[in-house]
């Protein structure tokens, strides 16, 4: 068994998401490499190279990777694929991982497992299906299992102590002229990421507006929490897409969740229903919310929520 | 507009050079766009569309007493919403001249016709059934769909397939990505915006920090994300016109595409229940709780 760990980064560092994954990649056992490419990935990959359990370290540092278009980095995935013979192919289920691994299993003519939240043995895996309503055990036929893994099923690999050797990665020409990497406009916050963040004040429709989002930032500011959404704040035109949680948006599960405004459609429970602590305050005393809710506070968001920041 | 095009079309060839104070071919002539279309019609694009019919969002799924699936039988079915944003983004590419036909494709048990009516109601032109019974269709994957589509992609002559970018049944997301990598062809995943432009189309994408741009070649393969568009609602008149919109039926075999199972499903369980906790008088008691769980 051996398995190769696609990492996501931005050159600089790696995406804390990428160490849940090389968790599940020891869960599944045998030898963890892992893929950095990039265009100036120094840095990340002797992140990497530190990670404990880390085998090995292949590097691909080719300007063709810029914006880690699928169409440049699944050649390189091929290849190093060609020459390590790995059994299994792991990257995060984020927009980054589920964009480039089915690419690369559509390649190799398997068929990929999205999403998994534990892994039962090398070739049985867990995931959840209907918004989380169902989980599903499965296993799989294919030679190689290509893999997205739910980062906050598995806790992060430690940082130090690992000692990985870095190697580079097959060389080749990577350039692919079917797209072309523009350009990101991230949203700017000195907010903790919402997948990492170990508390998260969430919003949904009952906040009217964009600006009474202000609300939750300040309530956010006590905790040092991240700020989410619902799909319903979104769609409305309040926030932007990244903050969207849901079977369609982030999987989140943080220690303590503060959902504010939200009613608790399935499809945003699907989303947040792992979180430890979960705290709702809503106007509706019948809104679903309250069925997965630790503590429950009917009440008028508007008055409850500046009295909660003001006690704290 | 429509009539507008038929009036012209009516004119006489002679009496276009002084149409009113404008010439025809002037930029300000209310008709010029029939210049642009006219441009613009060597490159119009045929659009192929997945539709996938699943249980619809609002039922509360059930896992079966077996314990080897969810209850299908007797619950409400419709068009994977992701779907019907991408029905949609391709109906509104033929208003705008950009596509010359949409075809609408679903692969499922004979019943997946009805999602392929409601796209024809939406304003696709054609439908292609590829028939998988059943008892087959519980262990049919993306990976196999995704060939099914290359091939009728290939086959149909489309210069852009767009797919939802997950269905809300299994959760996969991997279908446009798949039929990407077997076409060959470039994919844009999670569109929240499309524009055609000379050289192919640049495409805004949600990422997990934000939007993201990108440029891609055509033909190419792009999943619909949630804010691409607002679905229309099919009116009672399409529905009716789509009953005898065309409706080809056929199969994986037809096509070449080996349905052989990659998974054994080993259970299909129902999720841990969570307990709801107390409901508290107010702010204080609440900031209590908080106190009592160590959170602050």
């Amino acid at each position: 068994k051996s398995t190769l760990v696609v990492a996501e980064h931005n050159n600089e560092t790696l995406n804390p998401l990428t160490l849940n994954t090389i968790t599940a990649a020891k869960k599944i056992g045998g030898d963890v490499t892992v893929l950095v490419a990039g265009t100036k990935c120094g840095p990340a990959s002797e992140a990497v190279a530190k990670v404990e359990g880390v085998t090995k370290v292949l590097v691909a540092e080719n300007a063709a990777f810029k914006g880690f278009t699928p169409e440049s980095l699944t050649p390189l995935v091929l290849a190093a694929q060609s020459q390590f013979k790995f059994t299994h192919i792991l990257a995060g289920a984020s927009a980054f991982g589920k964009n480039v691994l089915p690419r690369i299993a559509a390649k190799l003519d398997v068929s990929p497992i999205s999403e998994i939240i534990d892994v039962k043995s090398e070739d049985t895996f867990v995931r959840t299906i209907y918004a989380g309503n169902a989980i599903l055990t499965l296993k799989s036929k294919d030679p190689v299992k290509v893999i997205t893994v739910r980062g906050t099923n598995f806790p992060p690999a430690a940082t130090s102590g690992g000692n990985g050797a870095v190697e580079q990665a097959p060389a080749g020409d990577y350039a692919s002229s079917l797209s072309e990497f523009v350009s990101q406009e991230l949203t700017k916050s000195d907010r903790p990421e919402l997948t990492g963040a170990k508390v998260i004040i969430s919003g949904g429709r009952g906040l009217k507006s964009g600006d009474n989002f202000k609300l939750l930032y300040d309530l956010a500011d006590k905790f040092g929490a991240a700020v989410g959404a619902s799909r319903a704040a979104v769609d409305a035109g309040y926030v932007p897409n990244d903050l969207q949680i849901g079977q369609t948006g982030k999987i989140v599960a943080p220690e303590l969740y503060v959902a504010v405004g939200i009613s608790g459609a399935i499809q945003h429970l699907a989303g947040m229903k792992d979180s430890k602590t979960i705290v709702a305050i809503n106007k509706d005393p019948e809104a679903p919310i309250f069925q997965v809710a630790d503590i429950g506070l009917v009440a008028d968001l508007f008055k409850a929520v500046p009295e909660l920041t003001g006690k704290l | 507009m429509i009539s507008l095009l038929f009036n012209s079309v009516a004119t006489p060839f002679w009496k276009w050079q002084r149409c009113g104070k404008y010439n025809l071919w002037t930029p300000n002539h209310p008709l010029s766009f029939l210049t642009i279309s006219a441009v613009a019609r060597k490159k119009m694009a045929r659009v192929l569309v997945g539709v996938k019919r699943v249980i619809d969002y609002a039922v509360k799924v059930r896992v079966k007493p077996e314990k080897n699936g969810v209850v299908t039988q007797g619950v409400k079915h419709s068009m994977n919403p992701f779907d019907e944003i991408a029905v949609e983004e391709a109906v509104k590419m033929k208003e705008k001249k950009l596509a010359s036909e949409v075809i609408a494709v679903s692969v499922g048990p004979t019943q997946s016709q009805e999602v392929i009516r409601t796209a024809l109601a939406m304003g696709a032109d054609r439908g292609v059934h590829v028939e998988v019974p059943a008892a087959e269709y519980d262990l049919l994957q993306p990976i196999h769909v995704s060939k099914i589509l290359a091939k009728l992609a290939l086959d149909e002559k489309a210069d852009l397939v767009i797919l939802g970018k997950q269905a809300i049944d299994d959760d996969a997301n991997q279908t446009a990505q798949m039929t990407a990598a077997v076409l060959d062809w470039p994919q844009g995943t999670f569109c929240n915006k499309v524009e055609k432009t000379d050289a192919g189309l640049t495409i805004a994408r949600e990422i997990d920090g934000g939007l993201e741009t990108i440029k891609t070649k055509l033909p190419a393969v792009l999943s619909a994300d949630l804010r691409l568009n607002t679905p229309r609602y099919a009116t009672l008149p399409n529905i009716m016109k789509a009953k005898k919109k065309p409706l080809k039926k056929v199969t994986p075999k037809d096509l070449g595409v080996d349905t052989t199972p990659r998974i054994e499903i080993i259970s299909v369980e129902d999720p841990p229940v969570r307990q709801a906790g107390a409901v508290v008088a107010d702010v204080d008691a609440l900031v209590a709780k908080l106190k009592a769980g160590g959170h602050i």
